[in-house]
């Protein structure tokens, strides 16, 4: 599964890093402390938050994550949208809770 | 491979749209030099704890990163206000970060485990009202 198909069978929004939507998705990771996806999500996965600024890109960067979703009514400013087009990160959004996106990725990820 | 390299940023405390940048930097590098991803990703980690830990917690600090044939060492110093009690620092959920900090999602108290986690070994001295020093050792094996 790529990152593109989020925003085609999930309807999610790009707002930067158009370039990488081919990055392949192994799983994901729900969690709004930065330290905590430091620790635990793996190369490959998609991060779920509801945090928007700029220190998340340095964060996906870091672990070569898959793209950053941001959900609810959480905007990424212009600053992380200009660090996610510098590092290549896809940033998509969503208005679904953590909750809704999480089980329908596992469900994509696991039919 | 025989080589023998040093490098060092400097970081500035409370500047959080700067955080990670240094780590990023370093982390680069290390990929050029064609090192084992597993050690990269793993020091990646610890780099980034260090950082951040300079920003949220001290004035000003800097990393340094040496390399040679046989390990990496990380050193992270600052400037600040150190740390009394590091065993209680090093316990996971320990945090006195400010709500504001921890609404950006930092303070989780994780962040001293996570570099102990990804580091062989972790060496820290830190003097109350002066500041903090840690060392993190990665070997090449
Ligand atoms: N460089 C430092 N200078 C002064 N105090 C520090 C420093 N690094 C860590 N500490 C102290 O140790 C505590 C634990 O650090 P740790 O990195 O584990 O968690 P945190 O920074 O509070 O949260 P997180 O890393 O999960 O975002 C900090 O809250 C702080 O009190
Ligand atoms: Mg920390």
């Amino acid at each position: 599964m790529k990152v593109k198909d989020l925003t085609t069978q999930l309807k999610m929004q790009v707002k930067a890093g158009s370039d990488a939507l081919s990055n392949e998705i192994t799983g994901g990771y729900t969690s709004d402390l930065l330290s905590d996806v430091m620790g635990n999500a793996q190369e490959g996965h998609v991060w779920i938050t509801m945090q928007a600024h700029k220190n998340i890109i340095a964060v996906a960067s870091l672990k070569e994550l898959a793209a950053i979703i941001v959900i609810g009514n959480h905007t990424p400013g212009e600053d992380t949208i200009a660090q996610a087009n510098q590092e290549g990160i896809p940033l998509l959004s969503t208005p679904e809770s953590a909750f809704d996106v999480s089980g329908k990725i596992y469900n994509m990820l696991h039919e | 491979m025989f080589f023998n390299m040093q490098l060092t940023y400097e970081i500035a405390g409370g500047d959080f749209g700067k955080a990670g940048y240094a780590s990023s930097e370093i982390k680069k590098v290390l990929k050029k030099l064609n090192l084992d991803l597993r050690i990269i990703k793993k020091i990646a980690v610890a780099l980034y704890e260090a950082e951040v830990n300079i920003v949220a917690h001290a004035y000003r600090g800097s990393l340094t990163v040496e390399i040679d044939t046989v390990k990496i060492s990380v050193k992270a110093q600052d400037e600040g206000p150190g740390i009394a009690d590091i065993d209680q620092a090093m316990t996971e959920g320990f945090s006195t970060a400010s709500a504001q900090v921890r609404e950006m999602g930092f303070g989780a108290g994780m962040g001293l485990p996570n570099i102990k986690k990804n580091a062989d070994e972790l060496n820290i001295s830190s003097e109350v009202g002066k500041g903090t020093e840690l060392e993190i050792i990665t070997y090449l094996k």
